[in-house]
């Protein structure tokens, strides 16, 4: 079997579910595939602006027993969440996971709970949606870290919501990386199928503690069947010795409707692509996200929207704030394809630079085959509004006050786009928290002083 | 209250300011008049401490002390107050959020209390009532979307709120409405005191009729060229700025 450079499996550790043929097969291919593929270098056109440098020079372990359970005494969640699964360093912590009361119709578990319980559900849905939709339309990669993840994954979750079952409360995972003393990898793999008409809200956190370098190659497939309902929210919080690359791939059928926002706060490296495909009529997506990067830290989001058929629509806001000498890149396509007549597509990037030495590649396409379509698409870059800033302060308000408060408008207009309250209001503090600390006040901002004034 | 003494200025390079002198004793109002391009919110920035428009030469003393070195939010904290010719728009940020943190910043540096929710709203409200602006308008994202004359309005209610004790009000007459500047001078005379002063910056004799000013200057070329009192600003409407024009060149 190949080796795969920058692990070492020395430790021999025995990943779930080995010993399942088709589980063993599939590990195999994706090593095989990954071996002849290698890591994704600028050469290929959606890896022309992120290296996967860390990855170069670290060598990284599977997780030990003793790394997987590192001691972690509160876990930040969400309150008011139906369940929540929990993992450190790629280890199911069953202490820290609230599995106990699941709606009927709901089958929400970590991959090595699923593969000892229902290897069949999962033999028959795996890799349905990574297998084919990117290929199909050209995609956004070579999938070189699918097949990794294919080859190792050693953690995750799977979501299976039952015809016409309704899910009002989110689901919760967390994913804690770090506080290990050797580098270590892990690689989630994560199934999410809504039947018919089906609803659910699914809240993901990955989250670094600032010590220990880690490595985080995670992979979700997305199934929306016909008039499905799915809100994904994801928070990277990764700490600053983290390299973080997630690879989605999601089929939205007929009248499904897929919201997503993404907010990146934390991360020495991270690399997040989306492959969507909507696949039947009157399904939507809407894909956005918004980062906020400072330091030497350099995130990635890339993003292939496949409007494979007709009256479809789609709808993307990446808004972003960089400061020192951080870096993003912002690669979103929306391809329709031949016959998708009456697509609605629209895409935009903006990003905020708040010094010199912050860099932004963006790059929104469109790609259209068909001829009776609305499609836009934009990308701005600037710096603060120096008038703006002025008339703040000439009010009275300090300059580092304003400066945030500017800040916090230009994204809390990206975090409109999240239709669950609790979750923006959540992830409105912690864009609050990343704002520089020493301006407590910009925190009252979330609840509207005038309606509670009554 | 306000001594501007052979103040020069310049905007990237072009002197604009002149050799300006220019004194406003505690509880007076003043006028500024002039042609366009004389000078006039040029001036206002410089009191205001807006970047980019450097001091190059003599000195700003208000209430004792001298202004050029102070950043503009101590200037705000310390009373002086500009209304903006063309106020800013700021797309996300709430109108009442905005006033709100101007209020307790502000409060915050003199080392006062800041307002709790219920007393600023409380405060918010009979000034609102009093301009007659909407609730609607201090939801808003600040000045987006505004008319003309909303946003003339808004910075009157902005004053209002920080009640300075030396406001410059830059063309807020312009744009607006007969009734619309009844109820800016009102508001601006409501604030009239012996401890208070106002520079008001108008092309328009009319708003004197509201707000009768103590002495009127005409501001041309960079420089107060003549001084009077309000029937000054009757004659210059008659005879318009012609005198000046070519003076100082
Ligand atoms: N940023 C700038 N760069 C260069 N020149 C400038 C700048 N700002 C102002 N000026 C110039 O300074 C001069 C004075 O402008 P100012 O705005 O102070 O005039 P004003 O008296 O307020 O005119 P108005 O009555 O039209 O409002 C003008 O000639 C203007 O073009
Ligand atoms: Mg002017």
């Amino acid at each position: 079997m190949a080796d795969i450079g920058f692990i070492d499996e020395s430790s021999g550790r025995t990943l779930p579910g080995a010993g399942l043929g088709w589980l063993d097969a599939k590990r195999d291919a994706g090593r095989a595939r990954f071996g002849a593929l290698g890591l994704p270098t600028p050469k290929l056109e959606s890896w022309k602006y992120t290296r996967l440098r860390p990855l170069d020079d670290t060598k990284f372990a599977p997780v030990s027993d003793a790394a997987g359970e590192a001691k972690i005494d509160k876990v930040p969640g969400l309150s008011g969440s139906a369940a929540k699964i929990v993992f450190v360093n790629g280890r199911l912590r069953t202490d820290l996971s609230k599995l106990d009361d699941l709606p009927d119709g709901v089958r929400f578990a970590s991959l090595e709970t699923m593969l000892a319980e229902d290897p069949a559900w999962l033999e028959a849905n795996m890799g349905k949606v990574a297998g084919d939709a990117p290929v199909r339309a050209g995609g956004t990669g070579e999938q070189a870290m699918l097949a990794l993840n294919e080859a190792m994954m050693d953690s995750g979750f799977i979501l299976h919501v039952a015809k016409g079952v309704a899910l009002k409360a989110p689901l919760e995972v967390i994913y804690i990386g770090g506080l290990t003393d050797d580098a270590v990898a892990y690689f989630p793999r994560n199934l999410i199928v809504l039947e018919e008409n089906a609803q659910a809200t699914l809240v993901k956190q990955h989250i670094g503690h600032s010590v220990g370098e880690y490595f985080a190659n995670a992979v979700t497939e997305i199934s929306l069947k016909q008039g499905a309902n799915f809100k994904h929210y994801k928070l990277q919080a990764e700490s600053i010795y983290a390299t973080h690359v997630t690879t989605l791939h999601a089929d939205i059928a007929r009248d499904a409707t897929y919201e997503s926002f993404q907010l990146s706060i934390g991360g020495l490296l991270s690399r997040s692509e989306s492959n969507i495909t909507l696949s039947g009529e009157g399904a939507h997506a809407g894909v956005h996200g918004a980062y906020m990067m400072r330091g030497k830290e350099h995130c990635d989001n890339t993003t292939f929207i496949d409007m494979a058929v007709p009256h479809t629509t789609c709808n993307q806001v990446f808004k972003g704030v960089l400061d020192d000498e951080s870096r993003a890149v912002f690669q979103g396509k929306i391809y329709v394809a031949r016959d998708a007549q009456k697509a609605d597509g629209r895409m935009l990037n903006k990003t905020l630079l708040l010094s010199n030495g912050a860099e932004i590649d963006t790059k929104p396409e469109l790609e259209i085959y068909a001829d009776d379509v609305q499609c836009a698409h934009g990308a701005t870059t600037g710096q603060l509004d120096e008038t703006a800033l002025f008339y703040l302060r000439s009010r009275g308000i300090p300059e580092a006050l304003a400066r945030n408060m500017l800040v916090q408008s230009f994204l809390g207009d990206a975090l409109e786009e999240i239709s669950d309250e609790a979750v923006r209001e959540a992830f409105m503090v912690h864009v609050l928290h990343w704002l520089p600390a020493h301006c407590y006040r910009a925190g009252e901002w979330t609840s509207d002083q005038l309606e509670e004034r009554a | 209250m306000l001594e501007i003494k052979d103040l020069h200025a310049s905007v990237q390079g072009t002197e604009i300011l002149k050799g300006l002198n220019l004194t406003v004793k505690p509880g007076e109002v003043h006028a500024i008049m002039g042609p366009n391009g004389s000078g006039k919110s040029t001036l206002s920035y410089v009191l205001a401490g807006r970047e980019g428009y450097e001091v190059t030469g003599g000195r700003i003393i208000y209430c004792g002390e001298d202004l050029t070195d102070l950043e503009p939010e101590e200037r705000a904290a310390k009373g002086v107050f500009l209304a903006f010719q063309y106020p800013v728009e700021i797309p996300g940020v709430p109108n009442s959020t905005f006033l709100n943190e101007a209020v307790n910043s502000v409060r915050r540096y003199r080392g006062e209390e800041e307002l709790d929710k219920i007393q600023f709203v409380k405060m918010l409200r009979a000034k609102t009532k009093e301009l007659g602006m909407s609730d609607e308008m201090l939801k808003r994202a600040v000045n987006v979307g505004f008319s003309g004359g909303e946003k003339k309005r808004n910075e009157v209610l902005q004053m209002a709120v920080l009640e300075p004790k030396l406001a410059i009000l830059d063309e807020t007459d312009s744009g607006l409405d007969i009734d619309a500047l009844k109820i800016v001078a009102d508001g601006v005379n409501a604030m009239r005191s012996p401890e208070r002063s106002a520079l008001v910056i108008t092309h328009y004799q009319r708003l004197l009729d509201y707000i009768v000013p103590d002495k009127v200057h005409v501001l041309a070329q960079g420089r107060i060229q003549k001084t009077g009192g309000k029937e000054l600003a009757l004659e210059l409407e008659k005879s318009g700025y012609a005198d000046f024009k070519g003076e100082a060149a």
